[in-house]
């Protein structure tokens, strides 16, 4: 690939000697949009916005903060969607497969692009924790702090399966037509549709689902039909039609690869700390008790080999009954742990 | 493991922990609490470590004081550190609310060249005479109730060397404090905190 944009948003001010930026790096589904809303669509708000603004747990009175939309996406940066100037035509099909790496080898550019040298943390949550990861051997001069939030090391066997039956309904979608639909006018928005299905189990807890939804009834009896008896069953597919509609599924497909090639180990004779330990960075990493996609033992063994390492490294496991998605919620504990290690970061560049 | 309690912890006491500690050693304080012992440690002696808790609100207390923490239960032992890595793992104040203490004392002297020890003697004379008079004994040192107290395993000064007399732990060094200053005569009577180094014999 020659050439290739990418969108990004920033909050906040810079400081003179450019000392207090903040790269959140995105999940899934997510992108550039990281805070606030916007000026014409107030609706729009961004994915963490919970998390970063003025007076939160990411202050942007005192951070600069970089939100950027990942290589390969949809919602801006050049990916699947994009025209390929070589054909005229959408790359589709023939977008190459991304990885975590590439992603903080085109983030490290957009660094370069804004004059930050050195982030006072890189964050995420879920895949954007293990870009946050990632940054801190392959830059390791470039992180000052890290913040691993909800993270595994690989993906497990399950976590693969997953993917991939969240892969096979997008491919096997007839409107898929081999990943190159966008001149056909059509899109795979069954099999995409499936695959959040499939993804938003992940994301929940058994107690979160229960709780929430139990064997409520849509209709308030049982109609013996195929359509949707149980409350569960709207959630999801009304999970996954919002997401088709938005949503590329030659992205998805890559990012869900990204996910399944992640292994920093495996270049070290499956030792992680060998793999982490160029990293120079001082480490917050934070799992949340029921999350069973990326359990909280995968973050012990990411704290594992930092402490084999003699990193700095914090550890915390919350208990929270949501899931994996508890690192997209509200939750005190949680963001008073962040905001108090926010304070120690800007203490210690305030100096 | 419950959370350590105050049990009337001075900065006297933190003072006879540091002199035990070599400049610029690495330490693993176990029940870290706040942070506050390792705070101190860290600019009266130069070390490097982490705490281990499991409370969320002393975890985030750490994080407040600047002190890195592992969030863990003691009790379920120490799988994240490796074998000989520190040369100090502090236990400091937990020892008598821990469950299992002899499988702590065996993890602390695995993971580190030596271990510390801090606890309130139980066979003080004051705690004594609380029982004489036939009470659970409620003081500066021991400050909870007998049904609201995270003190599950109280022990003696005595006790605390005959276990480590049959356990194959060595005691390098004693120090007893009343109310921070140190106890030389009748130790196990007039002892109110008990410090002890070891290591494995």
């Amino acid at each position: 690939m020659d050439a290739y944009d990418l969108v990004y948003e920033t909050y906040g001010k810079l400081n003179a000697d450019r000392s207090n930026a903040v790269l959140v790096c995105h999940a899934l589904n997510a992108a550039h949009h990281v805070a606030g809303r916007y000026a014409g669509d107030p609706q729009n708000v961004g994915w963490w916005d919970n998390m970063i603004g003025p007076g939160k747990p990411v202050d942007t009175d005192r951070f600069f903060v970089v939100g950027v939309n990942n290589l390969g996406g949809c919602h801006g940066s050049t990916g699947p969607m994009s025209v390929n100037p070589k054909t005229g035509k959408p790359w589709g099909a023939d977008f190459p497969v991304v990885t975590v790496e590439d992603w903080v080898a085109t983030q490290a550019r957009l660094a370069d692009h804004l004059g930050i040298r050195r982030f006072a943390a890189v964050m995420g949550g879920s895949l954007g924790a293990m870009q946050a990861l990632a940054w801190t051997y392959i830059h390791p001069e470039r992180v000052r702090h890290a913040l691993v939030i909800a993270c595994a090391p690989n993906l497990s066997a399950q976590n693969i399966a997953f993917n991939e039956v969240a892969r096979q309904a997008i491919i096997t979608d007839p409107d898929f037509h081999g990943g190159h639909y966008y001149d056909r006018d059509t899109r795979p928005t069954r099999g995409l549709r499936v695959a959040r299905m499939v993804g938003h189990i992940t994301y929940l807890s058994d107690d979160e689902m229960a709780s929430k939804f139990g064997r409520h009834l849509r209709n308030g009896k049982l109609n013996y039909t195929f359509d949707t008896e149980f409350e569960i069953e709207s959630y999801l597919r009304h999970q996954g039609g919002k997401f088709s509609e938005y949503f590329d599924a030659n992205t998805y497909l890559r990012i869900t690869k990204a996910l399944d090639y992640f292994d920093p180990a495996l270049e070290h004779g499956g030792s992680l700390a060998r793999a982490l330990s160029p990293a120079k960075a001082k480490f917050l990493v934070i799992s949340f008790t029921t999350d069973w996609r990326f359990s909280p033992q995968r973050s012990r063994e990411i704290v594992k080999a930092l402490l084999d390492n003699r990193c700095g490294v914090s550890y915390a496991e919350i208990n929270a009954p949501h899931g994996h998605d508890a690192f997209l919620l509200e939750d005190a504990r949680y963001h008073g742990l962040v905001a108090a290690y926010f304070d120690r970061i800007h203490r210690e560049f305030a100096e | 493991m419950r959370k350590r309690g105050s049990n009337g912890f001075k900065r006297a006491d933190f003072d006879a922990i540091a002199a035990s500690i070599r400049p610029g050693s690495r330490v693993l304080d176990l029940g870290c609490g706040d942070g506050v012992l390792l705070k101190y440690l860290k600019g009266a002696r130069g070390v490097s470590g982490y705490g281990v808790e499991i409370d969320d609100a002393s975890v985030l207390g750490c994080a407040m004081n600047g002190v890195d923490v592992i969030q863990s239960d003691l009790e379920r032992g120490l799988s994240e550190f490796e074998s000989g890595s520190f040369d100090y793992v502090v236990l400091s104040q937990t020892l008598q609310a821990m469950m299992n203490g002899e499988r702590v004392i065996n993890d602390m002297l695995r993971v580190g060249r030596e271990g510390i020890v801090t606890f309130p003697n139980f066979g003080y004379w004051k705690n004594r005479l609380q029982v004489l008079a036939g009470h659970m004994p409620v003081s500066d040192n021991l400050p909870y109730q007998w049904h609201d107290t995270p003190n599950v395993h109280l022990c003696t000064i005595s006790d605390f060397e005959d276990f480590c007399a049959g356990h194959g732990v060595k005691i390098l060094e004693r120090k007893v404090l009343t109310e921070s200053r140190p106890v030389s005569v009748l130790p196990n009577l007039l002892g109110a905190l008990a410090v002890y180094r070891f290591q494995r014999a």
